[in-house]
């Protein structure tokens, strides 16, 4: 405990600081450029638990630990059950729509990180501490004793704030449902009436060989048709097109029948 | 007593409200009604008068108050009324002279059926006027003076189906609202430098006061006063208002509006007292109107537009006089109070004929009126032997000492004024001549009169409005008419001789205005004995030229000069020239530069705002991500505004 | 090594995440973007705690964690609601507020 209330930090810190904080701001870069947002959301996941190791470096144990169980843990898989929810859409693409936006962010973003360095590098931040003293009895201990003495209204506070959210987002996410659920009688009618798609969506799959949900049903005239894979593969774009595989397969059946075919006929001779 | 003096003005007040709210049920008895409250305004009146004679020189004056109008701190407005010598000279002519055109006009007016309401103007014009001699402030006076405004607008243009007359009302009243502006700057010039407009403390700064503040003051004056007084520039009005019934003019010319300016100069003496440029500016202005009426008189065919112009001349005297200061104060108002009765009685007199006539005025279709009008002829004579000074009668005696006391001015000065003067007396006498010889001698042009042509271009307008080009048949006037001018004329030849003799008026006036006695550089009686020698002249020209030839019935063309004065001297068309072209003129050029240069400012502004606004609209483009962005920026903006900070 | 790194290293990564939040469209990216620059703010928070040597900066990180966890909470149900009424979880559908 001694070493953090040196000056300077041990070389093994240094070294760990190095070789994780690089670490860390890779993954806070993909989790930026990362196209499909489970990436993203594992590549925050890791800059957390590595942002969990600084605490512990910097004799924040109990935020450490707490970083991995609350963050890491609970609402890192929080943001994966909506992204399941949520499913793959356009708003992945990286492309940028707004005109001139993507260079205003790099003009703000590089502007503010600049003045951000020149303002830590302007403050005198030379003396160190440490919080030998302070974690004297324990961190867990001394965070406990400040929370329930001095900080204490704003810990009952954020517990209410706590319930208040759960509420919100139970309101927020509940729907009652005030109307009746349409019936197949009133739906085939709606359906009539749009006169759009009458029948039934044509089921994927080719004749029998290919009869994943993945493989676009063929027209006569051997193209895939997309109406017959479901929405969300049509837009993470994970359709199998088989068309020409299939053409072949078609060929080499029939050659191998002739194949078969001919034996017989020889046989036959 | 002092409560007696509200009166005066509450029961012509009273007539004119029940009057004009009254409605018809009134018609039958309304005339009364009017003539009654009049009069009581006149008995309430007579009845002050004989306790103020009671008193002491020094202790004649009575205030009244009746209640504070605008109480503010600083800022005391009340309504009071002052009484004194001053006051009750104009109270009796106003309320008496008044009471008689009442009278008068019950006859004369008998066939007009709006008759009531002609009554309930009256009354408010009386009220309006005493209000304005009563009040003891200027501002009190001022709402006296605008309803003196108010109501002459409405008489003149009481016959309004004439367009003629709603013109020469708006004319009347839109001149009275320049001269109304010089008023109104002038209270607020008192009220600015000496904190009141009360009478008393107003007359009493002015010994202490700058004489260019009090020559500004005194100039505003003069400019109401000539508004009211239709003296020269803004004497446009009075010839037009003739267009009004005859008592009407009367009641103008005698008793109210005119002289109200000849009473503002005076009950602001002190002010003009301590303004050398001032008064000369009034003498100035009063020299020139009266040579300016005298001329125009001369012209006008027209019998009431001739008087007119003489009233103008006359009011130009008292003006003169009153600009002389101390020593022409107490002649001013006494020649008004004279001039109240005989031109009260010559138009009168002129109503009378016209009463006969037919309604015509055109003075070159009378002639030799005076064996079927006998008492309209004698008691018009006797108005025109007083206004021309007839020795004796009462012209003579104010006339002639506003002449000495304008030689008694003293110098250059006093020489040109009083030589002024002396020629309008002249020109006095000749066309009063002239109206006397036309109306009431030679032959009776009247008879076998011919249609006037329409292309002759001299016919008065007025003869054609009614168009009646039957024979006349002359004749006397009813005794409710003939009565007033018989009083008229008692009092056009002796008031004179009872206020000149024995100088009874001025030591009536002198403790309320002061009076200095002139010297002139010449004798008192070279200047009667000139002033009657002029008059004889002039007598003498007129006879000449329209006693001894016959009057030709259509006016000759005339010489330049006649042909200007027909017109007023041009004073239309140098009104039209000068103030509405140039008017034109001065707008439509504010017009030009309000559409290019405001309108291009306050345009150029609100187009390049539309346009900066139509391109910062395009920040609002409702994604969050480009607010995101504002934010962001802000954010770097602060951080380094307080690296700044740190660095200072 | 200077501890004073540690606070640059939070800077970068807040600089980095407020960028994400700039240029992703994807509303569940944009909210992860957002959490990573808490998380700087945390480590910030807790280096200062180091430097002065006393835990009220660990304090305050231990709150924003549980302000972070009531966000993420509200944050999430509105993504979800919102997928479900326009089928699109993109932030630049949500742009009606606009002339």
């Amino acid at each position: 405990m001694t070493d953090l209330a040196a000056y300077t930090t041990s070389t093994g810190e240094a070294f760990q600081f190095w070789v994780l904080g690089t670490i860390a701001v890779i993954g806070a870069l993909c989790t930026v450029f990362m196209k499909k947002a489970v990436h993203s959301a594992l590549c925050l996941a890791g800059t957390m638990i590595i942002l969990a190791v600084f605490y512990l470096a910097n004799g924040a144990y109990f935020l450490g630990i707490v970083q991995v169980v609350v963050y890491t843990g609970a609402i890192m898989m929080l943001f994966l059950f909506v992204v399941m929810l949520v499913g793959v859409t356009a708003a992945d693409s990286l492309k940028e729509t707004i005109k001139g936006q993507r260079w205003l962010a790099l003009l703000c973003g590089l502007g503010f990180g600049i003045l951000l360095y020149a303002g830590i590098g302007n403050a005198s931040l030379n003396e160190f501490n440490g919080l030998g003293q302070a974690n004297a009895g324990g961190n867990v201990e001394g965070l406990a004793a400040l929370i329930f003495t001095k900080y204490v209204f704003a810990f009952e506070l954020t517990g209410a704030l706590l319930i208040t959210a759960a509420v919100g987002a139970m309101v927020l996410t509940h729907r009652e449902r005030t109307e009746r659920a349409k019936t197949q009688r009133e739906m085939a009618e709606e359906r009539v009436r749009e006169g759009k798609q009458l029948p039934p969506l044509p089921a994927p799959g080719v004749y029998a060989r290919h009869n994943a949900v993945d493989i676009a049903g063929l027209l006569p005239d051997g193209t895939a048709s997309e109406l017959t894979v479901i929405k969300t593969l049509r837009e993470r774009g994970q359709i199998r097109d088989v068309s020409n595989e299939a053409i072949n397969d078609l060929k080499a059946l029939e050659q191998r029948a002739e194949e078969r075919l001919g034996r017989e006929e020889e046989a036959t001779k | 007593m002092e409560n007696l003096i509200a009166l005066l003005v509450v029961a012509p007040l009273l007539g004119a409200a029940v009057l004009l709210c009254g409605g018809r049920r009134l018609d039958a008895v309304g005339h009364w009604i009017g003539t009654v409250l009049a009069a009581a305004s006149f008995v309430i009146g007579a009845i002050l008068f004989a306790d103020m004679l009671g008193k002491g020189a020094e202790e004649r004056e009575m205030t009244q108050h009746l209640f504070s109008w605008v109480p503010v701190e600083g800022f005391q407005a009340d309504v009071a009324f002052q009484l004194d010598q001053l006051s009750m000279t104009f109270v009796l002519l106003i309320s008496g002279v008044g009471s008689l055109i009442h009278v008068y006009s019950i006859g004369y007016m008998e066939h007009d059926e709006r008759r009531r309401r002609f009554f309930g103007y009256l009354n408010l014009f009386l009220a309006a006027m005493l209000l304005l001699v009563l009040a003891d402030n200027y501002l009190l006076l001022y709402v006296g003076w605008e309803g003196v405004g108010l109501a002459s607008y409405l008489l003149i243009g009481f016959w309004q189906h004439k367009p003629s007359a709603a013109t020469a009302a708006k004319k009347a009243f839109l001149v009275n609202r320049v001269g109304d502006m010089g008023l109104s700057i002038a209270i607020m010039l008192m009220f600015a430098w000496f904190g009141t407009f009360a009478f008393g403390p107003v007359l009493e700064a002015t010994g202490e006061t700058s004489e260019g503040k009090l020559t500004a003051i005194g100039l505003m004056l003069l400019l109401a006063a000539c508004g009211k007084s239709a003296q020269v520039p803004l004497q446009s009005w009075l010839g037009d208002a003739m267009e009004g019934p005859t008592p009407v003019s009367a009641l103008i010319h005698a008793a109210t509006m005119v002289t109200a300016g000849v009473y503002l100069i005076v009950r602001s003496g002190a002010i003009f007292n301590g303004a050398p440029d001032a008064q000369l500016a009034v003498t100035v202005v009063g020299a020139v109107t009266l040579l300016f009426g005298a001329i125009v008189g001369c012209a006008k065919d027209d019998i009431k537009k001739a008087l007119a112009g003489s009233t103008m001349s006359q009011i130009g005297y008292m003006i003169l006089a009153a600009g002389l200061g101390p020593i022409g104060y107490v002649f001013a108002i006494m020649h008004l109070v004279t001039h109240g009765f005989f031109k009260a009685g010559l138009f009168l007199g002129a109503g009378s004929v016209m009463h006969g006539m037919n309604d015509e005025v055109d003075m070159r279709k009378y002639g030799g009126l005076r064996k079927y009008m006998p008492v309209t002829f004698v008691t018009f004579g006797l108005g025109y032997l007083a206004i021309i000074g007839f020795p004796g009668l009462s012209g003579f005696f104010s006339k002639d000492k506003i002449i000495e006391a304008a030689f008694a001015k003293g110098g250059t000065e006093g020489w040109i004024l009083g030589g002024v003067a002396l020629l309008g007396a002249a020109i006095t006498a000749y066309y009063m001549t002239r109206v006397m010889l036309m109306t009431f001698f030679g032959e009776e042009r009247w008879r076998h009169a011919p249609t006037p042509s329409p292309a002759e271009p001299s016919v008065e307008p007025a003869a054609e409005t009614h168009g009646e080009h039957a024979e006349p048949h002359p004749h006397e006037s009813p005794s409710s008419m003939t009565i007033p001018m018989i009083v008229l004329a008692f009092g056009s030849v002796f008031a004179g001789a009872f206020f000149g003799i024995g100088d009874r008026f001025i030591h009536w006036l002198e403790p309320v205005t002061g009076h200095a006695h002139g010297h002139p550089p010449v004798s008192a009686l070279t200047v009667t004995l000139s002033t009657v020698a002029v008059m004889v002249i002039g007598v003498g020209l007129a006879y000449a030229q329209y006693g001894r030839r016959p009057v030709p019935v259509v006016a000759p063309r005339g010489s330049l000069l006649t042909r200007a004065a027909r017109r007023d001297l041009l004073q239309d068309d140098f009104n039209h020239v000068v103030l509405v072209r140039g008017g034109e003129h001065l707008t439509r050029s504010l017009v030009y530069v309000d559409h290019t240069l405001v309108d291009g400012v306050v345009n150029g502004t609100a187009a390049s705002m539309g346009g900066l606004s139509g391109r910062l609209r395009r920040l609002q483009n409702g994604f969050a991500r480009s607010y995101a962005v504002s934010m962001f920026g802000g954010a770097a903006v602060l951080i380094a505004a307080t690296l700044l900070m740190r660095a200072v | 090594m200077n501890p004073v790194n540690y606070l640059y290293l939070a800077a970068l990564l807040f600089t980095i995440g407020a960028s994400g939040v700039l240029i992703r469209r994807n509303a569940i990216v944009v909210f992860m973007c957002v959490e990573l620059m808490l998380n700087a703010c945390n480590l910030a928070l807790v280096a200062f705690s180091r430097m002065h040597g006393n835990l009220d900066g660990q304090i305050i990180a231990f709150f924003t964690m549980v302000v972070a966890a009531a966000e993420v909470v509200v944050g999430l149900a509105i993504i979800v609601s919102l997928f479900r009424s326009r089928h699109s979880a993109s932030v630049d559908d949500a742009s009606l507020m606009k002339l």
